[in-house]
């Protein structure tokens, strides 16, 4: 097989940051190549210097044997390579398919073809098995569905490399299983691939071969059947890895949080959750398990007060929540680690340390009546960066230049360092690297042990039944059943999940 | 604002304006050129004039007053996520009103005269950016429509108090009279009282968008309305107060141009100086700081395009021509993101949009 890509000697550093350390790879035609490594350790770095948006300092990247210009991504995409990126690219308020076509419209008398663009979208998805509805705006979308269209998007143009960063940190497994049927497609059409995921089980499925980053460097390439996912894990963090959760008997208490009769309408207006009671105890982790888009987000965002309740009660400490006054929530005690990071967790231009106190603010000790004490906001910045091993160089670092699991450890950092009551944790470890899940799993299992009720919502069932003491499985807004975790059995949780009577 | 900067001094936040200044005058001066003038001598004429002597620089610095705090109207806005194009309006509510409040009330002391038309100015600058800002907040009407016609309504309404019932009796000329002595703003070391006016106010709201909670609210609603929520400021809250500032810094600037140079309102006495604050706050990067070399810059360019056309013959458009490609410049994203490598929003379009 051809050698498609060929990364030579390829160094980056951000001011003190070395993101890259004379790093040399190939993929050949067909050859799937999953890049792996903890967060920060250079992963986006190295594959955006392919795709040219970023100018390595040293080194050269060919393509097809051709050597690229650093930093011209005009060029990488003539030469055949698409890429998914981590964080969406897609214009929220534009339909699917003219996101689809940005960048390279069909035209006809000079004017955008919007008939033949909607056919070619439809084709698009057709071809690739990714089913999408041509007509949806973006920000309606489920995460998945919209990963689904940066997909399709790179895919557009004739790909040969096709870069993919962390496009499974969104998928829920049927999904994620899916995207990697389509990738093992491509490879049999002689597209060379190359994946970057923190999920080894993928790895194991899909890779050809494996690469492992860690502070910048590569530590070696291996492959499925010569390693295995705890030796990948060791590799990658360079110590041991408790991959399975370990955590003492559950000691519930009362009810902390209360949900009663509620009903939500999503974005749609379409009543997405639909007269849905619940209760979670102190010291308990309650685990919502579900296919994404059957009513999770909408309960978790009513719960925080931030989506209007069309009726029913949240009642935290035996207190009414008021309807859309996330302050309020806050203040009763919910912390809330959302969905989104970058729409609601995070201000990307403010510095890591301005992100740690973004709902406590103008609260003590962050502020004195009117003025905020910047001091403070300093040092509970460096505090909880040195304790939640966020990896930057110093906390006044723009969150927005984090690596994108370091994103997820500040907005956890800060919803896991106050006054815990509460905890609504949304895909609480999404694009997180494997030492970090053990890191924050304990965290949370601590938040549990100190008397937080925990309600946990995530798409990975696997972090559902080993971090959940009770199970919900919720269906179509509703929780269809509740299992002591115990008790619970994956078959049955996942045909009730899929809206079958177990 | 940020807990803490980087302790190196950073000079990217001027590049764009320097560089938009630069690109600007070369234009200029190929245009200077193609009507057969030297362009370096009119950029010298310009120059001296406005910065070469004492008195030029203070003309400077009075032509500069009201367009640092124009500026500022639109710069706390933008800090908000919100274009206020109304800086013009609320300007000339408040210096009608501020007229109104310097001619009606007597006896009054200055020290009691001036604060008073003053904060008349601020109140009715605020009163029209308050429409704005309930249509935005309550009904999520989009600030740059309401504020425009909002604009319209206001010159016309000023133009007719102005010739009704506030014109100043037995004159043909549609104005009104002369305000008190006691409402006279002086001077201070040859400097209008204004100008001072205007540099506290700017270090005032600098100092509160940095070390305040109000600052940061109004910061962070500005850059990520949705984390703004889920932080659980009140997005209508921050709205209304970043509007209503604005307005009454507007019509502060208003207020100061009739108390201390105009004497009284006329209509079109105050025409551009609106207008003239978006290119000053932009090109302060809406830096409540950054508009004071920004305005000072522009009052010299405002202060001086007269004697350029007497003395190297180059047509007075040219000054307006200038700015109009600073504008235009500074706001190029093409130029910025050329500079900050590429995609890197500048914090200050990314709001327009909502
Ligand atoms: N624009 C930037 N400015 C400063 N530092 C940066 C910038 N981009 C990346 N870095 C730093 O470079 C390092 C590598 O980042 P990179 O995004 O490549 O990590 P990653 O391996 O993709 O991590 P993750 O799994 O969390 O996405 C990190 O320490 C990050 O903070
Ligand atoms: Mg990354």
């Amino acid at each position: 097989m051809k050698t498609l890509l060929e990364i030579e000697g390829v160094s980056k550093s951000f001011g003190s940051v070395i993101a890259n350390e004379n790093i040399s790879l190939t993929v050949k035609e067909g050859e799937i190549l999953a890049l792996l490594g903890e967060n920060g350790a250079g992963k986006s770095t190295l594959v955006k210097a392919v795709f040219g948006l970023v100018k390595p300092d040293t080194g050269t990247i060919k393509i097809n044997g051709t050597v690229m210009e650093s930093g011209d991504t005009a060029a990488a995409i003539a030469s055949g390579v698409g890429m998914v990126h981590q964080h969406f690219q897609l214009v929220p308020v534009m339909s699917v398919t003219e996101n689809l076509i940005l960048g390279d419209e069909p035209k006809r008398f000079g004017v955008v073809n919007i008939k033949q663009a909607k056919k070619e979208a439809l084709a698009l998805s057709e071809k690739y098995g990714l089913e999408v509805d041509p007509d949806a705006i973006i920000e309606d979308l489920p995460v998945g569905m919209a990963q689904r269209v940066e997909i399709l998007k790179a895919l557009r143009r004739d790909v040969k490399l096709l870069i993919l960063d962390e496009p499974t940190a969104v998928l829920t497994p049927q999904e994620t299983d899916e995207l990697l049927e389509v990738l093992r497609n491509l490879a049999k059409r002689g597209v060379g691939i190359l994946f970057i995921t923190h999920k080894l089980r993928e790895v194991m499925a899909v890779a050809d071969r494996i690469a492992v980053l860690r502070g910048g460097k590569l530590m070696g390439t291996t492959t499925p059947k010569e390693s295995s996912e705890s030796k990948l894990a060791q590799m990658m963090v360079g110590r041991e890895v408790v991959l399975r959760v370990e955590k003492s008997q559950a000691k519930p208490k009362e009810v902390l949080l209360s949900i009663k009769n509620l009903r939500v309408s999503d974005d749609r207006k379409l009543e997405s959750v639909k007269d849905l009671s619940l209760e979670v105890h102190a010291g308990e982790i309650l685990g919502i398990a579900g296919v994404e888009g059957n009513g999770q987000r909408e309960l978790v965002e009513a719960i925080c007060s931030m989506r209007s309740r069309l009726s029913g009660e949240v009642i935290v400490k035996g207190q009414e929540i008021p309807n859309l006054n996330p302050r309020a929530a806050h203040l009763a005690g919910v912390s809330h680690i959302p969905e989104d990071r970058e729409k609601h967790g995070l201000v990307t231009s403010y510095s890591i340390a301005d992100n740690l106190v973004l709902n406590r603010f103008d609260q003590a000790p962050f502020a004195k009546g009117w003025i905020r004490n910047l001091e403070e906001v300093a040092n509970n910045g460096e505090s909880l960066v040195e304790k939640f091993d966020i990896r930057a160089p110093d906390a006044y670092l723009s969150a927005g230049s984090l690596s994108g699991g370091n994103k997820q450890k500040v907005v956890v950092a800060r919803e896991l360092s106050q006054q815990l009551d509460v905890v609504v944790a949304a895909q609480p470890t999404r694009g997180v690297d494997v030492g970090s899940i053990e890191f924050i799993h304990n965290q949370l299992i601590a938040a549990r042990d100190a008397g937080a009720a925990v309600l946990l919502v995530s798409a990975e069932l696997d972090e559902i039944l080993s971090l959940a003491d009770r199970i919900a499985v919720i269906s179509n807004g509703k929780i269809v059943a509740i299992f002591n975790s115990k008790e619970a059995d994956r078959n049955t949780i996942g045909r009730l999940m899929a809206g079958l009577a177990s | 604002m940020d807990a803490k900067q980087g302790k190196k001094l950073d000079f990217s936040p001027i590049l764009v304006p320097l560089l938009s200044i630069l690109v600007a005058l070369a234009f200029g001066g190929i245009l200077i050129f193609i009507q057969g003038i030297d362009p370096l001598l009119a950029y010298r004429v310009l120059f001296t004039t406005a910065f070469g002597s004492f008195d030029g620089i203070a003309i400077t610095l009075a032509k500069a007053t009201p367009l640092i705090l124009s500026g500022l109207a639109v710069a706390i806005c933008l800090r908000a996520g919100l274009f206020n194009i109304g800086a013009q309006g609320q300007l000339i509510s408040g210096a009608l009103a501020s007229a109104w409040a310097g001619y009606t009330f007597v006896g009054l002391p200055a020290l009691v005269h001036i604060p008073l038309a003053l904060i008349f100015g601020a109140f009715f600058g605020a009163l029209v950016a308050l429409v704005a800002a309930v249509l935005k907040a309550y009904r999520g009407v989009h600030e740059v429509i309401t504020t425009i016609m909002l604009n319209s309504i206001v010159i016309a309404l000023s133009d007719y108090l102005t010739s009704n019932p506030f014109k100043e009796p037995d004159q043909p000329l549609t104005r009104t009279p002369k305000i008190q002595d006691s409402a006279q703003m002086p001077d201070l070391l040859g400097l209008p009282l204004g100008f001072f006016l205007a540099i506290g106010l700017s270090i005032t709201l600098w100092w509160i968008m940095r070390n305040t909670t109000t600052g940061f609210s109004i910061e962070t609603i500005g850059r990520n309305k949705n984390a703004g929520w889920y932080a659980g400021i009140s997005v209508k809250k921050t709205i209304m107060l970043s509007m209503l500032i604005g307005g009454a810094v507007a019509g502060v600037a208003g207020a100061v141009e009739t108390l201390s140079i105009i004497g009284r309102f006329e209509p079109a006495f105050n025409a551009g100086l609106g207008f003239d604050g978006i290119t000053v706050a932009l090109l302060g990067r809406a830096n409540p700081l950054g508009v004071i070399p920004a305005a000072i810059l522009i009052g010299g360019m405002r202060a001086s395009g007269s004697t350029v056309q007497f003395e190297a013959g180059v047509a007075p458009e040219l000054v307006d021509l200038l700015l109009a490609m600073i504008l235009f410049f500074v706001t190029a994203p093409l130029l910025a993101r050329f500079f900050k490598n590429r995609k890197e929003n500048v914090a200050m379009t990314s709001g327009w949009s909502n």
